[in-house]
Order: C-alpha cells, then structure tokens, then sequence
C-alpha cells in the first residue's frame, strides 16, 4: 500500500513548549491510524500541522504525493482532507441542512445540485429528520455528528477526526465506529484519528501511533501497541489490559 | 421562474406580497408630493439598506462608512452629467466601478491585515471621513459649497437624463428596489450566499470546509460597493444638489444601517420593512409634533435612536423574524 499522508520529523514549538518533536509516520490509503496519548501530548497540535492552522516549524508533510505544509487550511481542503475540531464549530445560525450543505458546495456548483448528497450525509449520519434545525439547538451528541457529516460532504480523501466520540455514550460511540468503518469500507475514505475512547480506537483503527510530550513513543498494530510497557507507563494504566 | 420566486413563502404571503406591489405601483395616483417623497426617502433607504446587508447580513462584515459608495457614484454621474452632459445611464457604467474600485481597496487593506471586527468598522468609517474631508476641498466639483445639477421642470419627462417630476423618480427608486431584492434572494440561494453565511457564522470553520475566506469576503465588499452605487447615481439626480457634508456624512452611513437593522440583519425583507416603519413613522410624528406648534429639529434622529431600542430590547433578530412567524408569511420549517 502506498502513502496517502506522510509526516515527516515534524516540529512545532510555542515559545519554550515543544508541542510536537521531530515526529514522523505514514498513513497508508485506505487505512484507519489513530493517535492517542494523554492530555497534552502534541495531538491536536500535530493535527492542526497536518490541517493548514499552522506551519510547522520543521519537517514535512506529504498528501497524496505533494507537499502540504505551509498551505492555508482552505487550500488543504480543497486537495482533500477533510477535518473536524475538537472543540465544535457548527455554524450556530444556519439550520443542519444548510450546515452541511456549505460543505457540499465544495464540489458542486449550485446549491440545487449538491441537495440530494446532503441528504445522503444526513441519512448517514442519523440527522436527517433534524436536518430543519439550527445547529445551536443540538445536543452535544448531535452537533459532534454535524461536525462530521459537514466533512464527509467535502468528499475527502483522508478525513481528520479530533476526538469526535468524546462526551458520547457507548451505545452512540458504537454508531458512530459503525459510521467510519462504512465510509473507510465502502467509500474508500482514509481517516487519521485523534481519541481518547480507547473502546473507539480498538473497534477502528488498523494502526495506531502514541504520542507523549511531543515525542512519538510507540507505533504499531493495536495490540502489540497497548501491550508496550511505555504506553502502559504513561498513558493507558494497567487497567487497560484487562 | 415563479415558481423559485414564490418557494418557501406561504399563499398568505404571497396574496400580501401582490397586494402591496399593487399598492406601490397605483400609489403615485393617489397620494400628493409630499407623500410622494416620503415613498421615494423610504425606498432610498429600503434599497441602500439591502445593498448593505449583503455585506453585514449575509457576509458578516460590519460596514459603518457605506456613505462612501453612495458619495462616490454621486459625483461620478453627476460631474460627467454637469460637465459632459453624459446621461445617467452612461454614467452609472463609470459609478459603479468607482464604487467597486473603492471597496477593492478598502477590502484588501482590512482582509489582506486581517483586520476585522469592530476594527473593520472603524477602517470604513475613517475611509468615508476621508472622502467627506477630502471632497471639501475637492474645488474642481465644487468643494464644500457643493455641486448642482441644471434643475428639471417638473413638466419635464425625459427619462434620458432623469430630468422630470417625481411620479419618475419614484418609479425608479421601486424598479431599483425591486432589482436588488431578486438579486439579493438568487444570491443568497447561490453557492457564494452560503459562503458568505458560512463566513459570518464562523471563519475558521469556513476555511476547513475548502472556503478561500478572503476571496469571498472581498466579493462581498465589491458585490455590496456596487449595489450601492446606483442609489448614490438616484440621489444625485434626485436631488439635484450634492454637499461633501451630507452625502458622505456618518449620519447618512448610520442611516443607511438602521432600516435592515431594524427589520432583521441578513434576512430580504427586513431592510424593506424597516425602511417603511422609520420613514412613516418618523415623518408622522414630525407632522403631529408640527401640528401641536413644535418644531424640534432632530427629533427625527432622536426618534430613531427610541425605535432602535426598542427593536434591539424586545425583538433582537428583527421586526421581519417576528412578523414572519407570528402571521404564517413564510413557511416554518419542522
């Protein structure tokens, strides 16, 4: 399998903080590859790299066979991946519909067009019937399902996810794995993950990648990862093996 | 095609609807001057007000200095009227760009800087304080004693050069009205209108989902500078007076705002709505104050200062929201 994403020694460094140090891995296509690690480890920093927030301030990062870093998030986008926040940003005012049909016009030219992929999202992601709501009056459950289905209508080639099962139940949790393993399966979709839902990453993930002070600590298939007494040290506890 | 017009607006809405364009083109029949030219003032600000919210509403992007455009294509259309004799028509193809020329920059200065917010606002009040000072002293247009047009006898028809009364210019102003509502509603149904929804909403989500947020912001700047200009090219001849002191004045900016502010931001009836409640309403109660023996100069302003409480307390979205959902106008969504 070739590489859709190459990260390649990758730093980033606010101020003193050295937030992501000289990481480096590959996304194969068409893999689902998770980066866990505790609170504070580079993860989302090492996103927001991948996703165009900021340049790192050293390494490289490859899509799809070009260099990426140090373009702008819309650019990035537009050459296919697709990303959520970890921290939501619905569009409070406009109703789900519209919401995800913002995303939608990514690839299609009139909103009349790109009608009948949104509902396919919104059926997709079990927001069809609230799709006349504005996103403000969501639960949390559901605006983490809007944040989804407005990337996955961008149609992209990897998908970013930062901790979308965060604050959902395990039955949700459960559909919601049953969502990405549907798009990774049937439509192909490569998806990065960041999680802290140990149950999400072992049901997904084909690879799975430890980050801790910034510094990658571990890399591998699931089990030979949680089973790696560095992982269990700083992160998952002895409880994990259970 | 009428079809997509009427989509989303309920038969109560649209019998309303007929009802009151009926009334709007049979009004010159019926009312005197006077009337007249409060219809003609509310439609002024009924279409300045929809060009605005196409830049606040729909983009986001508050603008305080849209006198500026007004201002601009004045005196564009009136110079080469007065000096060139150059009709409207034609002169308007030079307004606009000069609008949309003074948006560019104005846009790239803040987008390009990201400056945004209230500092955004605060550039394009400065901008139109610029052009009002500097208009001042512009001596070859006239300076601060102004600029005049030949002023047109009011037997005079002559479409031409918009010399005539003012059954004329009030079909003008209801025609361009008109215009700029469909214009506004095929915008917002449109790709960019989503865009620029998005980018009100939240930037840095915008530009996740694949939205070059400076390109659609500029966009809105020049969509908005040049709807705007052919209000400034109506005033001119309307009035046919033009004073760097009015016409670029932050008061005509703030008035320009009020009418969509108080009908509801971002929505394509409100800047209609308010335009109509603060023009009637202020004109009234100057006849009544007048009647009773007082005569308070700037007891217009006041009074828009009391209404604009009132709507930004009791009903914050807008009158139009409101309206909307309490009488079935359009329909509500499950």
């Amino acid at each position: 399998m070739t590489a859709l994403l190459t990260v390649d020694g990758v730093s980033k460094r606010f101020r003193g903080l050295v937030a992501v140090d000289n990481v480096s891995f590959e996304v194969p296509e068409g893999a689902i590859f998770a980066v866990i690690g505790p609170n504070g480890a580079g993860k989302t920093t090492l996103f927001n790299a991948i996703a165009g927030e900021f340049k790192p301030d050293g390494g490289s990062i490859v899509f799809a066979g070009e260099k990426i870093d140090g373009l702008s998030p819309d650019r990035i986008c537009r050459r296919g991946v697709g990303r959520t926040f970890q921290i939501v940003k619905p569009f409070p005012g406009l109703s789900v519909e519209d919401n995800v049909m913002v995303g939608a016009l990514l690839h299609r030219r009139t909103p009349r067009d790109a009608r009948e992929w949104v509902h396919q999202v919104l059926e997709r992601l079990d927001l069809h019937d609230k799709r006349h709501q504005l996103a403000s009056a969501l639960t949390l459950p559901d605006r983490k399902r809007l944040e989804v289905a407005r990337a996955i209508a961008t149609e992209p080639k990897l998908l970013l996810l930062d901790e979308v099962m965060a604050g959902l139940r395990p039955t949700e949790t459960d559909r919601m794995v049953e969502v990405f393993r549907r798009l990774n399966k049937e439509h192909g979709v490569t998806i990065l993950l960041i999680e802290h839902v140990m149950r999400a990453v072992m049901a997904l993930a084909s690879h799975i990648l430890v980050l801790h002070h910034g510094a990658a600590i571990a890399e591998g298939a699931p089990e030979e990862v949680v089973r790696d007494q560095a992982v269990i040290d700083s992160y998952l506890g002895a409880e994990a093996l259970i | 095609m009428i079809k997509w017009l009427f989509d989303g607006v309920t038969i109560g809405g649209q019998a309303l609807l007929a009802v009151i364009l009926a009334l709007a083109l049979a009004a010159p029949l019926f009312v005197d001057d006077y009337l007249l030219s409060v219809f003609i003032v509310t439609l002024y600000f009924a279409y300045t007000g929809q060009a605005w919210n196409v830049m606040m509403g729909f983009a986001g992007q508050l603008s305080l200095g849209h006198a500026i455009y007004v201002g601009l294509a004045a005196y564009t259309a009136a110079v080469l009227f007065v000096e060139l004799r150059i009709s409207p028509w034609i002169g308007i193809l030079a307004a606009i760009p000069v609008a949309v020329l003074c948006g560019a920059i104005i846009g790239f200065l803040a987008f390009r800087f990201r400056v945004a917010g209230v500092y955004f606002a605060i550039l394009t009040i400065a901008f139109a304080e610029f052009a009002r000072i500097g208009f001042d002293h512009f001596s070859a247009v006239g300076g601060s004693a102004g600029l005049f047009l030949p002023v047109a006898s009011y037997a005079k028809f002559d479409l031409w050069n918009l010399r005539g009364g003012p059954e004329m210019f009030y079909y003008l102003i209801l025609v361009m009205v008109i215009a700029v509502f469909l214009i506004c509603r095929a915008l917002m149904h449109s790709r960019v209108g989503y865009y620029w929804l998005a980018i009100r909403e939240d930037e840095q989500a915008a530009r996740a989902l694949g939205i070059d947020t400076f390109r659609y912001k500029m966009i809105a700047v020049l969509v908005s500078a040049g709807m705007t200009a052919p209000a400034g090219v109506f005033l001119a001849f309307y009035h046919n007076n033009l004073f760097p002191e009015q016409i670029f004045h932050i008061s005509q900016s703030i008035e320009i705002i009020l009418a969509p502010i108080i009908g509801g931001i971002g929505t394509l009836f409100g800047p209609i709505i308010g335009a109509a409640l603060l023009q009637w309403l202020a004109e009234s109660l100057r006849v009544g104050l007048e009647a009773v023996g007082i005569d308070v100069p700037g007891s217009k302003q006041v009074f828009f200062g009391v209404l604009l409480l009132l709507v930004v307390i009791a009903v914050p979205e807008g009158l139009w929201p409101w309206i909307a959902a309490k009488f079935r106008l359009t329909e509500r969504k499950p």
